[in-house]
């Protein structure tokens, strides 16, 4: 069992806790340089997947996992980033503008949909979003002199100074960069009063709202915020895919992105990577499995979400802290062999808040 | 006028399937205050029951209606015995996202029973593809044409919503339900079952679903994404404001008829998104819907 004594104020604000964080971190770090020259081509381009869906799963995990508000129409922040970024790409911009810009104008949709986030909370948050998603759909689908509507709209090459960028193991190294330059940001934003307080406003409104927070204020900033960074993976991901079509941004690829957050974790910074690493991972699994099950039933195309339905199903009932919290579990039980006692991370259950007046 | 007139008979008829599956919604949101994402499914699986039950066993209509709701009961209470109760006394998203999941495992579920498929399916009704002409020659132009599909909707709504009213009014368990959704606490101290209560609620719920299915599978075929159709129950719930049944039944038709006026008068693209336009201008407006109560939440 480690102890950690803090002899020193740097200890606080550092960003990991200990040399041990220190060790594993760079290790991680490591890894993630060398993989180039380890894996495959294709396992490299699920690996940029991952990263690509890691940014936007960090941005719903603020939303989601930090300040308690549910997303369902995330997917339209992604078209708006994607979109964004094919236009001005298309219209010559450079990289270092046009991501900058998908981020911003994912941001300002994100915005938009806040502001009824003012008036309304909970499920009825979540149906606003649901309605805001299906509009965004839409609004693509019908802006066709921008977008190409339903028929799609190719993206050109990634050259930024003179380096091909699609070329995959650059295209690797970019989303890699970016997606650790997300999760710094992410950890420090988490630190600052702006962080706390969409904590807090997560724990409960009606408290963090008699300490003084602007409840529409950060609610706003929160959406803004998680949905810039999906205007980043939107961008990403188009350059990804290279051709992108409004059906790939519905109510569907939504929904994913919430199951992705919750099979990961909610409430971690660890889940939001966790969640698309599983995901990508067990789709590989399940194309792997295919083979070996009867072709009645590994032939079926409804194989993978009936195992991923399951798996969140499970997930919610057995293991509400998600696989971070799993890992936490295995990790409590390393550290303190043999004490480990089954109740350690037992949920408490509570009595319904209702929300009723009665 | 004639036009218009077809067009909000034809608007109120899918306005009545949003109603029913809003309708669903409510009953289960009254009981438990969770929000059921998968209710949509729901009634995707009441269509494919009643389909099996007519072609492969070979049951008259009234026959796979009354199988349809038996089974979707027993799947509704299924579903809330084994995957909703242990999750009581849970934050209210744990809840949704389980049923988020269910919709999503229902959808893939269905695509891998022999026979269900991934195809799309015609439900036999006797009455498809009727149509009844009105205050003239069949043919001619002067003449309101009702589809006997839409109008089944309508009657077959009407007589549902007025059996479900002297249910809850009249019979016991419909009065301990009624009591369940009021004050659980309160009801279990009188002796209701509170837990077994909301099981039938669930039950009642997924009936009422299946019918709605049933009802829609002439229009739109039976078919795995069936259940999207479900998420516009979502802004027809709202409209009326949540937790009041009335208010499913006239959002739903709200929902309904605006959608079809906007697809005839409005550019091409309103008809998909006018429901979740005229349920934000809602929530704007006043989020607590047509009938709603107050939901300010007391400390």
């Amino acid at each position: 069992m480690h102890f950690l004594f803090k002899t020193r104020y740097e200890q606080d604000i550092s960003l990991f806790r200990h040399n041990g964080q220190r060790f594993w971190y760079a290790l991680l770090a490591l890894a993630l340089v060398a993989a180039p020259w380890l894996l495959s081509e294709y396992t490299l381009s699920q690996l940029s997947f991952i990263g690509i869906y890691s940014i936007v799963c960090l941005g719903l995990m603020l939303l989601a996992g930090y300040t308690g508000q549910v997303s369902l129409g995330h997917a339209g922040f992604l078209a708006m980033g994607a979109y964004t970024e094919a236009y001005l790409q298309a219209n010559g911009w450079p990289f270092a503008l046009s991501l900058p810009m998908s981020a911003l104008v994912a941001g300002l949709t994100g915005v938009m949909i806040g502001l009824p986030a003012l008036r309304v909370k909970g499920m009825y948050l979540s149906i606003a979003t649901l309605a805001f998603g299906f509009i965004l759909e839409e609004v693509v689908v019908r802006a066709e002199h921008i977008t190409g509507g339903n028929s799609g709209m190719q993206i050109g090459k990634l050259i930024i100074g003179g380096i091909d960028f699609d070329d995959h193991v650059n295209f690797y190294y970019l989303v890699i960069g970016i997606a650790v330059t997300c999760v710094i940001g992410m950890l420090n934003l988490l630190r600052s009063p702006t962080g706390r307080a969409f904590v807090a406003i997560r724990d409960s409104e009606v408290s963090a709202q008699s300490m003084g927070i602007n409840l529409a204020y950060y609610k706003t900033t929160a959406f803004a915020i998680s949905a810039a960074l999906a205007g980043i993976s939107g961008a990403l991901y188009a350059h990804k895919i290279t051709f992108i079509t409004p059906d790939q941004f519905g109510f569907l690829q939504s929904i994913e992105l919430l199951m992705m957050v919750v099979i990961g974790g909610l409430g971690s910074i660890q889940g939001a990577i966790f969640g698309p690493s599983f995901w990508f991972f067990a789709q590989q699994l399940i194309v792997v499995g295919k083979d070996w099950l009867p072709s009645a039933l590994g032939q079926q195309t409804g194989l993978q979400p009936t195992i991923f339905g399951i798996i969140l199903i499970a997930i919610v009932l057995f293991e509400p802290m998600g696989l971070y919290g799993r890992w936490l579990k295995i990790r409590t039980f390393l550290q303190i062999f043999p004490f480990y006692r089954k109740g350690m991370f037992k949920r408490q259950k509570s009595y319904m808040k209702s929300e009723r007046m009665k | 006028m004639l036009q218009l007139l077809q067009l909000i008979v034809s608007g109120a008829a899918i306005g009545c399937i949003y109603a029913l599956i809003a309708l669903g919604f409510v009953l289960i949101y009254k009981a438990t205050e969770t929000v059921n994402f998968a209710q949509g499914d729901l009634m995707m699986i009441g269509g494919f029951i009643g389909l099996s039950a007519m072609t492969l066993i070979g049951m008259p209509f009234w026959l796979a209606f009354l199988v349809t709701i038996a089974a979707m009961s027993l799947v509704g209470m299924g579903t809330e015995r084994l995957v909703l109760r242990p999750l009581l006394g849970q934050p209210a998203f744990t809840v949704v996202m389980v049923t988020i999941g269910l919709g999503y495992l229902a959808r893939g579920l269905v695509t891998m029973i022999p026979y269900w498929g991934t195809e799309t399916h015609a439900l036999p009704v006797p009455y498809k593809d009727e149509v009844i002409w009105i205050g003239g020659e069949p043919g001619s132009n002067d003449a309101l044409v009702l589809s006997v599909e839409h109008l089944v909707i309508i009657l077959a709504t009407v007589a549902l919503v007025a059996l479900l009213f002297v249910f809850f009014r009249y019979t016991r368990l419909g009065i301990a339900m009624q009591a369940t959704s009021q004050n659980q606490l309160a009801a279990f101290y009188m002796g209701i079952p509170v837990r077994r209560v909301n099981m039938m609620v669930w039950g009642l719920s997924a009936a009422i679903c299946g019918v709605a299915g049933l009802l829609l599978a002439p229009i739109t075929f039976i078919h795995a994404n069936m259940g999207f159709i479900g998420l516009k129950a979502f802004p027809a719930a709202v409209v009326g404001g949540f937790g009041s049944i009335p208010g499913a039944l006239v959002g739903g038709l709200v929902i309904g008829i605006v959608e079809s006026l906007s697809g005839f008068y409005l550019p091409e693209g309103f008809k998909d998104v006018a429901a979740y336009v005229v349920v934000l201008i809602m929530l704007v407006v006043k989020p607590n819907g047509l009938f709603g109560d107050n939901l300010t939440k007391k400390v």
